[in-house]
């Protein structure tokens, strides 16, 4: 990341007072284990947030619960004015508008890259197919690998993986995209190209919440950064004053090992 | 011999393989003579080849009678096919009556000409040839075959047999357990406690009994259960015994690939929004099936084996109308012959089946898992 457009994102892009995700008093039990306390998140539309912590504080579990991969079993949350509740209907009606990117990509291996990204919307958004790959072609352009359409997967390295999982979720036209580690089971080579395709998307107004240990990736698009530990929002604030001037003992020792590297 | 050091780094080339690495003399080297032990097996088994490869192709092929009509043309010491030569009809048709015989033939080339486009990698309509074939062909056969109608003589199911009979039983068989074993699988592994308890039942039950026991419940004790005058028949009967049997070993070896597949592709198609039945139709089972061809073609090839066990419940399939030939006084003493060509049709059949499943395989092999 280059250091000194930090902060450049910041103000440039316009944040609606809508909220599109809206997470109350959530807590979630693993059995007997208590893996997220009293969760509280407002998301609005257009903002970009980026959650870290120590592994195991329930981060990951934190925003798959936005799509329903987990259940949480107190509080309530609504993403674009849908309460996910067991309702099969309402947790695929609000899978559709939210795109999610996995650490392990979590691509088709069985089809092509081009047939990974119509899949989707042919299936579940009803689009014919040749626009289907229309709209697949556009958003592989857009992550810069359009020449690997009729590749399989497996064929790719890493870092197209993840670019391909990325063009894929958007296909829906999704209202928010939700990032988990998406750089964690990468070569450091192939970082940046994913981290960059990232920040484009930022620029270009999506609503965005990542979990990542990427901190050049939260100084430089995040408009707030979370803390957690232990299940709970440890501390919440804008970069600048999340990195320069962190308030909790546990933030700062946090941020101190990761610097230290 | 070079030192690797006349290279600067970073510009050493890449050089041919050492020789005995190569040729003929490299491979036998390698696989026939790589030590004294391996060398002594060598030659003993080339001493048990010499011992039995030549007497039996003396017997089968140079030693043996091809032509005439009955038993006094075999001479020579050899296999006697003219036996098999004589029989063969019968072999094929059973007790069909001779007049109707062209119904089968029509049937049996019907699905070959059907199923030769589905083979072929250039053919586009594949679905809808596809849904001919499960749909619109078994009843086509089925009246072409039973007769009674359109002016076609009755055929009681009694007089199948031979080949086709072992046919018949064994396509019903596939077509029928593959879509229920799947749909058991499926079930088994669901959330929902009723639907994974039924499964789970089905399956052990079906697995826990014999087919022998399945086909003799089937056509001694299920009759008594029947109101009087509702009658199956007995050939129904036992392809919905052969079919759900298959079927209870088609869910486990589904199940299975099922357990294979990564919890993040079932995540990965929920994010997407894929209902159920979608992400398991395009995203899981397509991968689960491709993991577990083996042994669905192994279940199919077991199957198709196992069919002549309906000759316990009097149906003669093509091994028991062999065996009944032998014994008929005309041929005595000519058994082998007749358990040779049987072995060598079954061995056909299943070596095609396994043949067939590898060329799948490779066909869907991307290359790469995940």
């Amino acid at each position: 990341m280059n250091e000194t457009t930090n902060n450049g994102l910041q103000g440039k892009m316009e944040i609606s007072d809508e909220v599109i995700i809206e997470i109350n008093n959530m807590h979630k039990w693993y059995g007997e284990f208590h893996v997220l306390k009293n969760f509280n998140l407002h998301v609005k539309r257009g903002e970009r947030i980026v959650i870290c912590g120590p592994s195991g504080s329930g981060k990951s579990t934190a925003i798959r619960c936005i799509n329903r991969l987990e259940e949480h079993q107190q509080g309530q949350i609504i993403v674009d004015g849908v309460e996910l509740t067991s309702d099969l209907k309402h947790i695929e009606a609000t899978r559709r508008e939210v795109g999610m990117c996995f650490q392990h990509f979590n691509l088709f291996p069985h089809l092509s890259v081009l047939e990974n990204c119509t899949l989707a919307p042919i299936w579940v958004r009803k689009m014919a197919k040749a626009d289907a790959e229309e709209v697949a072609m556009k958003y592989l352009e857009r992550v810069k690998i359009p020449e690997q359409a009729l590749k399989y997967p497996g064929q790719l390295s890493g870092g197209q993986q993840q670019r391909v999982a990325i063009a894929r979720s958007l296909c829906m036209n999704p209202k928010v995209m939700l990032f988990d580690e998406p750089t964690s089971a990468l070569d450091p080579e192939m970082i940046s190209e994913v981290l960059d395709v990232m920040v484009e998307l930022a620029e270009e107004g999506m609503t965005m919440i990542c979990v990542t240990h990427e901190m050049g990736f939260a100084k430089k698009v995040a408009n707030r950064v979370i803390f957690m530990d232990a299940g709970e929002i440890i501390e919440e604030n804008e970069p600048q004053e999340f990195f320069n001037n962190p308030q909790n003992e546990r933030t700062q020792l946090f941020l101190s090992q990761i610097i230290q590297h | 011999m070079t030192t690797d050091s006349q290279y600067a780094p970073g510009s050493h080339p890449d050089l041919p393989p050492p020789a005995s690495m190569v040729g003929v003399v490299g491979w036998m080297r390698a696989n026939l003579f790589s030590n004294t032990t391996n060398s002594l097996l060598t030659i003993f088994a080339l001493y048990i080849i010499y011992l039995l490869v030549p007497p039996a192709i003396s017997w089968i092929f140079i030693n043996s009678d091809w032509i005439g009509e009955d038993r006094s043309a075999c001479t020579s010491g050899g296999a006697c096919w003219v036996f098999i030569n004589a029989r063969l009809e019968q072999f094929i048709y059973g007790f069909y009556p001779e007049a109707e015989r062209w119904r089968i033939d029509v049937s049996f080339f019907l699905l070959v000409a059907l199923i030769v486009p589905m083979l072929m990698d250039r053919f586009k309509h594949k679905g809808w040839l596809g849904a001919v074939i499960l749909f619109v062909y078994p009843v086509i056969s089925f009246y072409l075959l039973a007769g009674g109608s359109f002016g076609l003589v009755k055929v009681e199911t009694s007089q199948w047999g031979g080949l086709s009979l072992t046919l018949i039983i064994s396509i019903v068989g596939i077509v029928g357990s593959f879509p229920i074993g799947l749909l058991l699988a499926l079930g088994r592994r669901s959330k929902m406690p009723a639907v994974s308890a039924f499964c789970t039942g089905f399956i052990e039950l079906w697995r826990g009994v014999p087919l022998i026991t399945v086909l003799f419940m089937s056509s001694v004790m299920f009759p008594l259960f029947l109101p009087e005058g509702v009658n199956f028949d007995k050939l129904v009967r036992a392809l919905v015994g052969v079919t759900l049997f298959s079927a209870a070993y088609m869910a486990e070896t589904v199940r299975g690939g099922l357990q294979a597949i990564p919890k993040g592709q079932y995540e990965g198609a929920e994010a997407l929004g894929l209902s159920y039945w979608k992400s398991m139709g395009f995203i899981i089972l397509p991968q689960a099936l491709k993991h577990v061809i083996p042994g669905i073609v192994g279940n199919f090839i077991g199957l198709f084996k196992d069919t002549t066990l309906v000759l316990i419940i009097g149906l003669f399939d093509f091994l028991g109308i062999v065996q009944a030939a032998s014994t008929d006084p005309k041929w005595l003493g000519y058994s082998i012959e007749g358990y040779v060509f049987c072995a060598f049709v079954y061995w056909v059949f299943c070596f095609g089946m396994s043949q067939y499943s590898q060329s799948v395989e490779r066909k869907l092999h991307t290359g790469h898992k995940r």
